[in-house]
């Protein structure tokens, strides 16, 4: 086992923690980013009891006879947010998907590889899916509060999908709204219907609702494409905090959102055929000191 | 004329003109004319009917509605002595309405469940072949129904009624004046009930495929199983349409004819019981009755036609209605 | 575990993987549920023999009941609470479509059953005026019953077909101001009990002018059950042509009509023809307007203008209002002839109806 892991994944304790200045890298047109990702400052490892974490181990996808995904090994650190780029069509929605086991949804989707969520694998047989999705949560692109519920009743609404019984539920319902950055601007009418906000609020309703059933681990997938730029920080905001109990991972088009809110980035890449994965690090070194050509041509935006 | 202008004339609107072909004015004409046969065709059969039940409605007034009896008196000239004879309905419209509301409270369950289960549940080679198979149903003729339902059902349909008597007997309508459970409304409201079956099933699927995938997913996404997201989502949703369907389905059962003819023992009265084996509807009582009917006879069944004419076309549209508004809504 | 910053990350060991679909049943899901489901037939043969239920009725009863205690047993035993009522819902649904499909399977079953005894070679030859529905079943035919059917249908089909499609292709063509009126007015007309067609067709052709049976009067009230039936389904079909056919026409300096005549109408001719099929369908066996108006005789009549024709539906419902043996088993046959001539036609609706998607 630590061979495997070593081998595959070099493991390289240290270094990648410390939140490093920019360096002298005479590739400019990446710095403003990596200048960015640096201002960030990078979490302490093992500081947070968030579970054991979320892992996925040579994950493929295919839509029939269509392999979609490639082979990607990712591990998803506690308290974290990671940000997964690259051009459409790469299989990054595909990916997450596979991560709350939404990817089957589709009638000819198969999927090869193992996911582990706390070291046990999502897609072993006999795991009841319904508990998986209330662990991992997902914000989706566009949002999308169910129309015939108040505001209040939407956050909740996951409870009552799942009946999940709550000691108390003004305070849930307050909690939630407060990490959603959302609390003080609906307080007074948690009885208005959930489709009177705007878009960047609604969006972070969705946000309360999905945390509304305690997951371990959100995913977002693109979540601010649809809004303006103004809701768009908004949420960015409401990512940086919810870090600190959730561990996030944002699928996004956005380099810069990316080098704003994500400790980590991974980077994918269709050539045509399969996406995989090309190569993951600390944010501001993906876009300051990138390993890859590939990585590098797209970060600096030669193509993508 | 200088781009530098301070304050530019925006131009005026042209008016766009085509004068039309006489060939396409013809067009025109013969295709709205088409168009509008439907129109004709309706007014008249509201027409005729009215011009021939006139004067039963007038001389019977509101005891055409609300009148048990079906006397029809010649006076020496062979036409109908207004003051002997008798033309009331209202048994036949109970029994319609008897007849038709129990073909729904056993129909829809039914048709509800089949078609969320071809929606969510059924992989797709079932689903391709239950549609087939409910739709050719649905091209059955009614005279089918009626012989199966007389010959085959109806023993079955007996047992169950004496079933029914024996353990909710106490509940009204299920009691008993009489041991005679043959032909009864409740047998008519089951073979009407199937008869149904297929255009609920399809409108209500129809509907159901609607329900936006992206509150499915988000339900999905926040850990809910298949059963709570129908009763979260897709039901709430399609609530609307399957209410509207279901009126469709009300109004078919309501206009049946032949089916009831054969399955059900037609006896002139007001029968509650619907255990009981007697009953009616005003489609097939017209049919009953018009075969001994003389020409002045006759005027009376119009002017039931004319009510049954009316009170299907009431109930169809407001179905129609319902359906249309919420699929448009897309709540 | 920690993220690294290596460029080589993927496992060389995972790289060649094969699709799988860990989210399907297991094959020990799916004994389980086989199992479940032997149980419950199990269960409800013991329960029936044991207590005095009897019939089909109880055994399906039982065993319905079974299953879903037991599915909702085993399900929450494995997975809580929800993932029980999942089940329970999930087997009651199931349920629900076999109940929806059995009389289909016992009205074939029937029919056949009941109606082939009735079957040979000299029944599509002859007809019956030679015979009484009483007499043996050897004797006569429903060759006027068929040939009247025929006749019936055609006339209808001459009537309500070209107004079917006209109001389709004001509909889609015109779209004028008088479209939500139609609209609706169709959907009406689809409503209509078949007695008051025929009680119409007496007021306004019988009564005034012919004051007798014929076949004409028969078909005109069978067209007006069938217009709304090929209007719908002509203006779905029309629908779906798309708009570029239509620009295609005009900007090739087509008028209107020639547009729609030559190109539009062309296009949609297999829908069109799957339209009038449905209606056809529809109306073949539409017994009450032909009991009003259509007489019903012995013989062969090939006059649809005067005298009294036989159709199969009438020959139907004749049998089973005489109610012998001989008259009732010939009602059954003919049903039967009736049944596969239905299903000819709504196969071939299909067919034609998926070649057109296919094109």
């Amino acid at each position: 086992m630590a061979d495997e892991e070593s081998a595959a994944n070099g493991i390289n304790n240290g270094d990648e923690k410390s939140g490093e200045i920019m360096n002298n890298s005479t590739d400019l047109s990446s710095s403003s980013l990596s200048a960015v990702a640096a201002a960030r400052k990078a979490p302490e490892p093992g500081s947070k009891a968030l579970g054991v974490g979320l892992e996925a181990r040579g994950v493929h996808a295919w839509f029939g006879e269509k392999h979609a995904l490639k082979n990607v090994s990712l591990d998803f650190w506690p308290g974290t947010v990671t940000a997964l780029i690259g051009p459409s069509g790469c299989g990054k929605s595909t990916f997450i998907r596979t991560l709350n086991r939404m990817h089957e949804f589709i009638p000819t989707a198969a999927m090869a590889g193992e996911v582990l969520l706390n070291g046990e694998d999502i897609y072993a047989p006999g795991v009841d899916v319904t508990k998986i999705r209330l662990k991992v949560g997902m914000v989706f692109q566009k949002p999308n509060p169910f129309p015939s519920m108040t505001i209040a009743e939407n956050v909740l609404a996951g409870l009552k999908l799942a009946q999940l019984k709550v000691e108390n539920r003004d305070d849930l319902l307050e909690e939630c709204l407060e990490r959603a950055g959302l609390w003080k601007e609906v307080k007074d009418r948690l009885s208005a219907h959930g489709g009177s906000l705007s878009g960047g609020q609604q969006q972070r309703l969705c946000i309360a609702r999905s945390l509304a059933v305690r997951p371990q681990v959100l995913l977002m997938d693109e979540p601010c494409s649809a809004l303006d730029p103004g809701s768009t920080l908004k949420i960015e905001e409401t990512i940086s905090h919810l870090s600190s109990s959730v561990t996030v991972i944002i699928v996004t088009h956005n380099m810069q959102q990316a080098a704003r809110v994500s400790d980590y980035t991974a980077f994918f890449l269709s050539d045509g055929g399969p996406g995989e994965m090309v190569e993951v690090g600390p944010t501001n070194e993906i876009f300051s000191r990138p390993k890859d050509k590939r990585t590098e041509n797209y970060v600096t935006g030669r193509f993508g | 004329m200088s781009l530098t202008q301070e304050n530019p004339v925006i131009p005026a609107k042209r008016a766009l003109t085509t004068k039309p072909r006489f060939s396409d004015k013809v067009f025109r004409g013969v295709v709205t004319a088409g168009g509008l046969s439907s129109l004709v065709i309706l007014g008249l059969i509201f027409l005729f009917l009215l011009s021939q039940g006139y004067e039963t409605i007038k001389s019977q007034g509101l005891y055409f509605l609300t009148g048990s009896d079906w006397v029809a008196t010649l006076d020496a000239a062979g036409k109908i002595d207004p003051t002997q004879s008798h033309f009331g309905i209202a048994a036949m419209i109970i029994g319609t309405l008897l007849c038709a509301s129990i073909a729904v409270v056993i129909g829809v369950p039914i048709s509800v469940l089949s078609a969320i289960f071809l929606t969510f549940y059924a992989p797709e080679s079932i689903k391709k072949l239950m549609v087939s198979i409910i739709d050719l149903m649905a091209a059955f003729p009614s005279i089918l129904f009626g012989l199966w339902g007389f010959f085959v059902l109806g023993p079955s349909a007996e047992y169950w009624a004496r079933l029914l008597h024996k353990y909710l007997g106490f509940i009204p309508i299920f009691s008993m004046p009489v041991d005679f459970y043959s032909r009864s409304p409740f047998v008519a409201g089951v073979v009407l009930a199937i008869m149904i079956i297929p255009i609920v099933t399809s409108i209500s699927r129809e509907i159901f495929a609607q329900t936006p995938l992206d509150r499915i997913q988000a339900a999905y996404a926040l850990g809910a199983t298949r059963w709570a997201m129908i009763r979260n989502v897709a039901f709430p949703y399609a609530r609307g349409g399957i209410v509207g369907g279901s009126m469709l389905g009300l109004g078919r059962a309501m206009g049946e004819t032949v089916a009831v003819y054969t399955v059900l023992n037609i006896i002139y009265k007001i029968n509650w019981h619907v255990l009981l084996g007697a009953g009616g509807n005003v489609a097939s009582m017209i049919l009953l009755k018009f075969g001994e009917a003389g020409p002045a006879e006759v005027k009376a069944l119009m002017a039931a036609g004319l009510a049954l004419f009316i009170l299907t076309l009431l109930v169809n549209s407001l179905a129609d209605f319902i359906v249309n508004r919420s699929s448009k809504a897309g709540r | 575990m920690s993220i690294n910053s290596s460029a080589q990350v993927q496992n060389p060991n995972t790289a060649n993987a094969k699709p799988t679909r860990p989210w399907t049943a297991s094959p020990k899901d799916r004994s389980i549920s086989a199992l479940i489901l032997l149980a419950s037939v199990a269960i409800s043969v013991l329960v029936v023999a044991v207590t005095p239920m009897k019939g089909k009725l109880a055994y399906f009863a039982v065993f319905f009941l079974s299953l879903l205690i037991i599915d909702y047993t085993v399900s929450r035993a494995k997975a809580g609470k929800q993932a029980g009522v999942d089940s329970l819902f999930r087997a009651l649904v199931a349920m629900g479509m076999a109940i929806a499909v059995t009389p289909i399977l016992s009205i074939l079953y029937s029919v056949w059953e009941r109606g082939h005894k009735g079957l040979r070679l000299a029944l599509f030859t002859t007809d019956m005026h030679n015979a009484s529905p009483t007499s043996p079943l050897s004797q006569g035919g429903i060759l006027h019953a068929i040939i009247g059917t025929g006749l019936l249908v055609i006339f209808a089909v001459i009537v309500s077909v070209p107004i079917g499609i006209l109001t389709a292709l004001y509909l889609t063509e015109i779209k004028g101001r008088f479209t939500r009126p139609i609209k609706f007015l169709v959907q009406a007309m689809s409503g209509i009990p078949s007695i008051v067609a025929g009680l119409f067709i007496l007021a306004a052709i019988v009564y005034p002018f012919t004051k007798s049976f014929n076949g004409i009067q028969g078909s005109l009230a069978l067209a007006i059950l069938m217009i709304p039936t090929v209007a719908r389904t002509s203006e779905e079909v029309l629908q779906l042509i798309p708009n570029e056919l239509r620009e295609a026409g005009v900007a090739l300096g087509g008028t209107q009509w020639r547009t729609v005549a030559m190109v539009v109408v062309p296009a949609a001719r297999s829908g069109l023809i799957t339209a009038m099929i449905l209606g056809i369908a529809r109306i073949a066996g539409e017994t009450a307007p032909i009991l009003l108006l259509t007489g019903g005789g012995d013989g062969v009549n090939t006059n649809v203008f005067n005298g009294s024709m036989g159709s199969l539906p009438f020959y139907i419902f004749k049998g089973f209002t005489i109610g012998t043996d001989e008259s009732v088993t010939r009602a059954w046959a003919a049903i039967l002839v009736l049944l596969v001539l239905v299903i000819i036609l709504f196969t071939l609706a299909r067919y034609l109806g998926n070649r057109k998607v296919g094109k």
